[in-house]
């Protein structure tokens, strides 16, 4: 029995291998979701007409468009002011409408970031592998499912065949022990922020990652979303995290959540863990009582102190590596930043609360707690662009909305929006934004723009107090007005 | 795609880690809905200042100090940088602007995941190298050569008409280097498999936890 015990990720890959192409050689592995967004696509859609082939299963696609639809209230019809992004739009329409598939449009209620939309819909389900054209699709894996990022000719692939190639990655498991200190002011975000800032950018590179232990089973399905998000940002080919009640629960009675769900639960159950014996091919060990709330300071997400820290000598950070002291200085020198400033005196220009980490409505309810009854700071401009139109009419009913609106907060329509900038949400040269988002490379927010990822709770006290704040330390208030 | 070859030429040096694919194409420059013209993006903000809003107009000039702005590496075909290039964003478009600019094969210590799968759609070569092996050649001022067939890179150095100075040898996964060295289409071999396929898919379907298609019944609300 020990010498076929399996993880969690093995079991998911045996079961959707059609064939492997020698004994050492890639699978071909059979998909069964595939979402597909409006920048990523173009190019796979156009492959398929000039070879004249179909979509083999459009029952098991599903297109929206995020990336590059605007979340100002009023703008989102077509024309969009940017032709290029119209374009886009309408082409993903058009591409749609020929072959088959089902797309929640800019107008759709359903419409919201790929990765918000997919576990709402009940469209993300435990044990299955679910592919899209982006890199966050290792949010999936918060359901069990293997989930993750393809590039555009594997698109057209997956559209073409319903399978994919792909060489075995090994599997690894990051065990977060313990309790969170400082509830509800330590997160999801401040864990995976701390685990990257361990392990590195690529300690995950070539691995399927498996969050387990007592602070991943104490984490709602949000939290898991946001720490499984960014297992890329730790090189990691996709991140799970075993289902439970909570997950069963969460996809129960959705528009999409299948009618036999119950006897797939059932199942589920009793098949989609790690068994006790099976071995991981690399283990990493959190605690996770001794994660303070993180702030980065740099230009990838690794490069990440607690917020009680100050920004480190490059020299310090490289430990006798030239090259990564180095990164550390070229980083400093893009952010502005010098050597031994306290990350709380690091003054903010915007705040960005949002994206597929952190958009959903338990991030915008936390982040609503150290805004209710206060302003944003004088010179600071924040804005809150939900995941999802699910979220953001979920968010107004609970008067979040108002709580934003009162403090100076923009409230906007969903989609990416500033995370990554491709729609008119972007950083100008040199502003400092602390941001929910995954990503702080140069750039990413606009040319020149200077990044801080942070929790959602944590970038919202930081809009209040122009610059980042220990959360643990602040009053905050429940509830809505 | 087009087989890929024996390359030699010198080798542009890119001296950093973590080189993420919004370094190697902006975000700005992904709305295209075609593969080609990416080229002239590669590396945009690193290349060219005054940036956002640019595409390429006369606003934009190049920055002397970056690599790809020297005449010396001019017509380079091989890229080679450091640890875990190609991290972050899926975007296939950073393959597409360094196979566009000329790029045919990539050298570094280790790849993102994503970017290293990406390369082989597209007839670019990612050559995983030891370190130390990679370090040399970023100081290295001679040709390199890249011959996969062989698995060897090979150095020469300037001036020297003998034979190569330093080989180093690289292992590729037999699937790979085949789809490569004859410019496979890899989506009409995967399609030879169509049966397998529809088997697999009778077989999985009736297990009791087959993931179905979406109900048909439910059509978009809006």
């Amino acid at each position: 029995m020990a010498q076929n015990a399996s993880t969690l990720f093995e079991k998911i890959w045996d079961s959707h291998e059609v064939l492997r192409n020698g004994a050492d050689g890639p699978s071909l592995l059979y998909v069964d979701r595939h979402m597909v967004h409006e920048v990523t696509s173009p190019q796979a859609f156009e492959g398929l007409r000039a070879n004249s082939r179909k979509v083999r299963r459009p029952g098991l696609t599903v297109a929206t468009m995020d990336h590059n639809v605007p979340t100002t209230p009023g703008e989102r019809r077509l024309p969009m002011a940017d032709q290029t992004s119209d374009l886009q739009v309408r082409t993903l329409e058009e591409n749609c409408r020929e072959f088959g598939i089902r797309l929640f449009g800019m107008g759709s209620p359903d419409q919201g970031i790929v990765h918000v939309i997919g576990p709402q819909l009940g469209i993300t389900l435990p044990g299955a592998t679910i592919v899209c054209g982006d890199s966050h699709t290792s949010t999936h894996g918060a359901f069990g499912a293997l989930a993750f990022g393809i590039g555009t000719s594997d698109v057209e692939h997956v559209l073409a065949s319903q399978t994919v190639w792909m060489q075995k990655p090994k599997s690894l498991e990051i065990m977060i022990r313990g309790r969170m200190s400082g509830p509800r002011a330590v997160t999801a975000k401040d864990v995976i922020l701390y685990v990257i800032r361990k392990i590195g950018t690529d300690g995950g590179a070539g691995h399927v990652a498996e969050y387990r232990g007592e602070a991943v089973s104490d984490m709602s399905m949000e939290q898991r979303m946001t720490i499984c998000n960014m297992s890329i940002e730790a090189g990691a080919r996709a991140g799970l995290v075993a289902p439970d009640e909570k997950t069963f629960e969460y996809l129960r009675g959705r528009t999409y959540t299948p009618e036999n769900y119950e006897e797939m639960v059932n199942v589920w159950e009793k098949t989609l863990r790690t068994d006790s014996k099976a071995s991981f091919a690399k283990r990493y060990e959190i605690d996770a009582g001794r994660i303070a709330p993180q702030v980065s300071w740099g230009t990838n997400p690794g490069m990440t102190c607690d917020v009680t820290e100050a920004v480190p000598d490059p020299a310090e950070y490289g430990d006798g590596d030239k090259s990564r002291e180095d990164s550390a200085r070229k980083a400093l020198q893009y952010m502005g930043l010098e050597p031994g400033t306290p990350m709380t005196e690091i003054p903010l220009d915007r705040v960005f609360i949002g994206s597929c980490t952190n958009a959903r409505l338990e991030d915008l309810i936390e982040a609503s707690r150290a805004v209710r009854g206060r302003k944003i700071a004088r010179g600071v401009s924040a804005m809150v662009v939900p995941g999802s139109q699910a979220v953001k009419r979920s968010a107004e009913e609970m008067g979040l909305d108002v709580i934003f609106k009162d403090a100076g907060f923009e409230w906007r329509e969903s989609g990416c929006s500033m995370c990554l900038g491709m729609n008119p949400d972007i950083l100008m040269p040199g502003e400092r934004c602390a941001s929910t988002s995954n990503r702080n490379f140069e750039g990413r927010q606009g040319a020149g723009g200077r990044t801080h990822l942070a929790s959602p709770v944590m970038a919202a006290a930081a809009a209040v107090n122009g610059h980042f704040v220990d959360v643990r330390e602040m009053d905050m208030q429940d509830g809505a007005v | 795609m087009e087989p890929f070859r024996t390359v030699r030429s010198v080798a542009t040096p890119l001296d950093k880690i973590n080189v993420d694919t919004d370094q190697i194409v902006p975000k700005q420059f992904l709305k295209l809905v075609q593969r080609s013209g990416f080229g002239k993006y590669l590396f945009y903000d690193w290349r060219y200042e005054s940036v956002e809003g640019g595409s390429g107009g006369a606003s934009v000039v190049p920055r002397p100090d970056f690599v790809l702005n020297h005449p010396r590496y001019k017509g380079s075909a091989i890229l080679v940088t450091g640890e875990n290039f190609g991290c972050g964003s899926s975007r296939e478009h950073a393959v597409w602007a360094l196979a566009d600019y000329g790029f045919r094969a990539v050298i570094a210590p280790s790849f993102a995941d994503i970017f290293y799968n990406n390369c082989f759609k597209n007839g670019v070569l990612p050559v995983t190298l030891e370190r130390g092996e990679v370090r040399d050649m970023l100081k290295f001022g001679g040709d390199i050569e890249v011959d996969l067939k062989a698995g060897e890179v090979r150095m020469y150095s300037p001036g020297s008409t003998a034979g190569p100075s330093h080989v180093a040898r690289f292992e590729m996964e037999p699937h790979r280097r085949t789809v490569l060295l004859e410019g496979l289409d890899e989506i009409a071999q995967t399609l030879k498999y169509e049966k397998k396929i529809s088997e697999f898919e009778r077989k999985s379907g009736l297990a009791e936890s087959a993931i179905p298609s979406l109900p048909p019944d439910k059509p978009l609300r809006a």
